[in-house]
């Protein structure tokens, strides 16, 4: 799937992550930027959950910006998630 | 050679000497003597009206014999506010003055604009208490070939009567003085309270210089520093950032999470036992240490329990509980903000206190010996209760030692309190970093997903368990945390040693390898 629009969710505290999604131009394919204050200890791990999520939804013509202060793994997941679907417009209620 | 705590410790170093390990905290003690020889504090002459005061702090400098090689010491009294020592540095670095040894008794942020000369060989070597930052980051990173000598506040001390620190030159900023030399922290536009760290240096250093930006009439009391000691006295316009020297008063953290590990420390301190009347308390001015105090000032109401002394650095907190007459007194050798200034000056209960007396091993016995309970933070832990508080998660150099071993080691009851992890990174590990404080003098764990209890200290685990407490086996809690977080990459060093960390009786507890820059 492609975004339809641009979207965010998560916040630039401590313990969080912050993603911020555009659509990019017909076969653009994937671009990924992915900054953690952790990245030494965690990059590994992070690029990976980015990466089965974005497959899980087929993304492509995405250009996905993620900016992490030490955020769990459920938290990653679940403000990527929510990154995705607000740009897929998927979104209801106080989600969107 | 591997000291008693398993870290290898080499058994000497270039530009340092020999090293001798750890071996217990209260092995060297024991003795009742420090075999080291002390080395005699130098005796100048000055004839009866002969002027002391300089134009500016160049003249003062240049009065007082620069020469390579040198050692140049400062306190840390004015916080990240400080700019006399950078100045100096500048000014020695412009008279082309090379291989320095800076000695100050801790440094900050503040400092970073000294680092072109770590670059350029302008100062060589450092012994400090603390490091942080920049400059953190870069002697981790290995930009100085000797390695940094990191010590306590009470082994700083002995560093100087030792001659392991021979001063040549020491810098004085303070915030009222007199033509003589004469100076105190406790009044003045820039006050800072109490001067303690710097005492030694004015009696130990070869040329002493006071710098102050409120020259009073003779003489300036209280004498926190004596006329006797001082060579030279200096009037600039400012020796610091007020706003970043001592504003207000110290808050107590709003942090759910620090509160939450405070109320479980004050609840360990009441069910310890050592929670009784006349009973001697020391805490931190960080985050969950200094809310521990709120918890307990709390606990003395209600039990209308009175304590004997607070110690150490020095908050408005501890000041209101002074006034209140929870405690008796209040020994400060570091202040932390402007109304504790005001309270040196004017309380005699609140008395200002030299680094020596605060925390110095060998001596007839310091005040850290006469706490009951201390509360600490730590940037790690490991599961035989060892305790970081020099380098950071990313392997930089962003800490101090201070005063934690020398209290922890005098204490009757330590209480390390910090979170059990943060920004995902996690506290509790199977080997901390870098020792600072040796776990034998650490009783208790307070995180805020359970309290660990010291196994060697089976009554007082006993103690928390009958209060309902939740206890749980450090080595359990490590795992719990593990699974939360998942398990970091280790980080990668060289066999390059950068950093030294005595324990404060002068043996190697541990020491510092140099990171390797991680793609940058």
């Amino acid at each position: 799937m492609k975004p339809k629009i641009a979207a965010q969710s998560g916040t630039f505290e401590s313990s969080d992550v912050i993603f911020l999604i555009e659509p990019l131009p017909h076969n653009s394919g994937r671009k990924i930027e992915l900054y953690s204050t952790v990245m030494q200890q965690y990059g590994v791990s992070f690029r990976r959950i980015v990466d089965e999520m974005l497959d899980q939804f087929e993304m492509t013509d995405i250009h996905l910006i993620a900016k992490d202060k030490g955020a769990l793994e459920p938290t990653i997941k679940a403000r990527l998630e929510t990154a995705i679907k607000r740009s897929l417009d998927q979104q209801e209620g106080t989600l969107k | 050679m591997l000291n008693s705590l398993g870290r290898e410790i080499p058994e000497y170093m270039e530009g340092i000497g020999k090293l001798e390990p750890f071996q217990g905290a209260l092995t060297k003690l024991s003795k009742g003597w420090m075999d080291e020889p002390t080395i005699p504090a130098p005796n100048k002459a000055y004839l009866p009206h002969q002027s002391k005061l300089c134009k500016t702090l160049e003249e003062a400098i240049i009065r007082s014999n620069p020469h390579n090689g040198m050692t140049v010491s400062f306190h840390h009294h004015l916080r990240n506010g400080d700019i006399l020592l950078v100045q100096t540095l500048t000014i020695l670095h412009n008279m082309g003055i090379r291989e320095i040894t800076l000695a100050s008794s801790s440094l900050n942020e503040c400092h970073d604009p000294i680092l072109p000369y770590l670059v350029d060989g302008t100062v060589t070597r450092i012994f400090s208490s603390g490091i942080r930052s920049q400059l953190g980051r870069a002697i981790a990173l290995g930009v100085l070939e000797t390695p940094v000598v990191i010590h306590s506040h009470g082994g700083r001390v002995r560093c100087i009567h030792t001659g392991k620190i021979q001063i040549d030159l020491a810098v004085i900023p303070a915030s009222a003085a007199d033509i003589e030399g004469n100076a105190t922290g406790s009044h003045g536009k820039s006050a800072f309270g109490s001067i303690g760290y710097a005492v030694i240096d004015a009696r130990y250093a070869k040329q002493v210089i006071v710098v102050t930006d409120n020259l009073v009439n003779y003489p300036c009391i209280p004498l926190s520093i004596s006329q006797n000691f001082v060579d030279h006295v200096v009037l600039v316009d400012s020796i610091g950032d007020a706003s970043k020297i001592a504003t207000g008063t110290t808050r107590i953290t709003n942090s759910p999470m620090d509160l939450r590990i405070a109320k479980l420390a004050a609840d360990v301190i009441e069910n310890s036992g050592f929670f009784v009347p006349g009973f001697a308390f020391q805490v931190g001015a960080g985050g969950a240490s200094l809310a521990v105090a709120k918890f307990i000032r709390e606990k003395m109401k209600t039990k209308g329990l009175k304590g004997s002394f607070m110690l150490g650095g020095i908050t408005s907190y501890c000041v209101d509980m002074l006034n209140e007459g929870l405690f008796e007194t209040i020994f400060d050798v570091q202040s932390f903000d402007a109304v504790v200034s005001n309270s040196l000056l004017n309380n005699r209960h609140h008395i200002e206190i030299p680094a020596a007396l605060y925390a110095n091993p060998f001596n007839c016995g310091c005040i850290t010996n006469k706490i009951d309970v201390v509360v600490l933070g730590a940037l790690e832990i490991d599961v035989d209760f060892n305790v970081n508080v020099i380098t950071g998660s990313e392997g930089n150099i962003r800490g101090a030692s201070g005063g934690h071993s020398d209290t922890a080691s005098g204490a009757k009851l330590t209480v390390v309190v910090c979170p059990s992890f943060r920004g995902r990174i996690p506290i509790i590990k199977k080997r901390v970093h870098t020792i600072v404080t040796p776990g034998e003098t650490v009783h208790v764990l307070v995180t805020e997903r359970g309290i660990c209890v010291n196994p060697a200290f089976r009554e007082l685990e006993e103690n928390l368990r009958n209060a309902g407490l939740n206890i749980k086996d450090i080595h359990d809690l490590e795992i719990e945390v593990d699974k939360i977080t998942g398990i970091p990459a280790p980080l990668e060093y060289t066999d390059k040693i950068v950093g030294i960390v005595e324990y404060r009786d002068g043996t190697i507890i541990d020491v510092i390898h140099q990171l390797k820059e991680h793609g940058a």
